[in-house]
């Protein structure tokens, strides 16, 4: 049996945030385990950051759509937007930061975590341009608690 | 303003009273930091004991504020809750600060790294 909820909100920070905080309540309350919706907290905050940032940079800000597909073993949580496509309709490589404890000051980086968390996170990342928007789906593995 | 400030042995201790260190709150908390580290001990404590979720924008704000502070001061971070400390160890960034479980920690000579 699948379990599926959605919501939209308005692709500002602000409403972003409560979206995020609301999927993350759901998620909980479906029998999520802490940890599990802890890492799908992390990977949502950074999809929809990425579309408040840059789908609707240069355009009217839209809409987000989160639907989530709870399985018995995994939660697809797809992400979708009105704006603007990713560049070359290919998502992000998101490599990792080589940094250490002896990188210089002037050299740390201050931003470009962002799709490196989501790969880290999701087991699989499918994305589709659809009809003028983008549907970003990120898949999680889960066990049940309840 | 989000942070309060305070010193304890020759250290200035920072407190994030935010829930979060996201995209909506970055820019203010690193203009904030600006603020408070001004002037002050070469040692600043972040106490991130009640910030429970930060995101990328959260973490280059917290890199940005260590920049801020310049080659001859540090950052020192205390107090990271789980899904804070996931971040900064997934990140690799747990490797370019000292972090602390707790403030009590990053005030003890003991567990002190220089």
């Amino acid at each position: 049996m699948v379990e599926t909820f959605a919501c939209s909100f308005r692709a500002t920070e602000l409403d972003a945030r409560r979206g995020v905080i609301s999927v993350v309540h759901r998620l909980k309350d479906m029998g999520v385990p802490d940890t599990r919706v802890d890492e799908v907290q992390i990977a949502l905050a950074e999809a929809v950051n990425n579309v408040v940032e840059h789908a609707y940079s240069e355009t009217t800000t839209g809409d987000v759509l989160i639907r989530c597909n709870l399985h018995s073993d995994r939660l697809w949580v797809e992400i979708r937007d009105a704006g603007m496509p990713f560049p070359d309709t290919k998502l992000p490589e998101g490599k990792p930061a080589h940094v250490d404890a002896s990188t210089p000051l002037e050299d740390l980086p201050e931003g470009g975590f962002g799709w490196f968390l989501i790969r880290e996170l999701a087991s699989d990342i499918q994305y589709k341009r659809n009809m003028d928007n983008n549907q970003l789906s990120l898949c999680f593995e889960i066990q049940l608690t309840k | 303003m989000s942070l309060t400030s305070t010193e304890a042995d020759g250290a200035q201790v920072v407190t994030v009273n935010a829930q979060r260190i996201d995209a909506a709150m970055a820019i203010q908390f690193k203009e904030d930091m600006r603020t408070e580290t001004e002037a002050g001990p070469t040692r600043v404590i972040l106490d991130l004991s009640r910030v429970d979720f930060i995101d990328s924008s959260g973490l280059g704000a917290i890199v940005a504020a260590m920049k801020q502070l310049g080659k001859d001061r540090k950052l020192d971070l205390a107090g990271l809750t789980p899904k804070v400390d996931k971040v900064f160890r997934l990140t690799r960034m747990d490797t370019v600060f000292n972090l602390y479980d707790t403030l009590q920690d990053a005030l003890d000579p003991e567990h002190v790294e220089t």
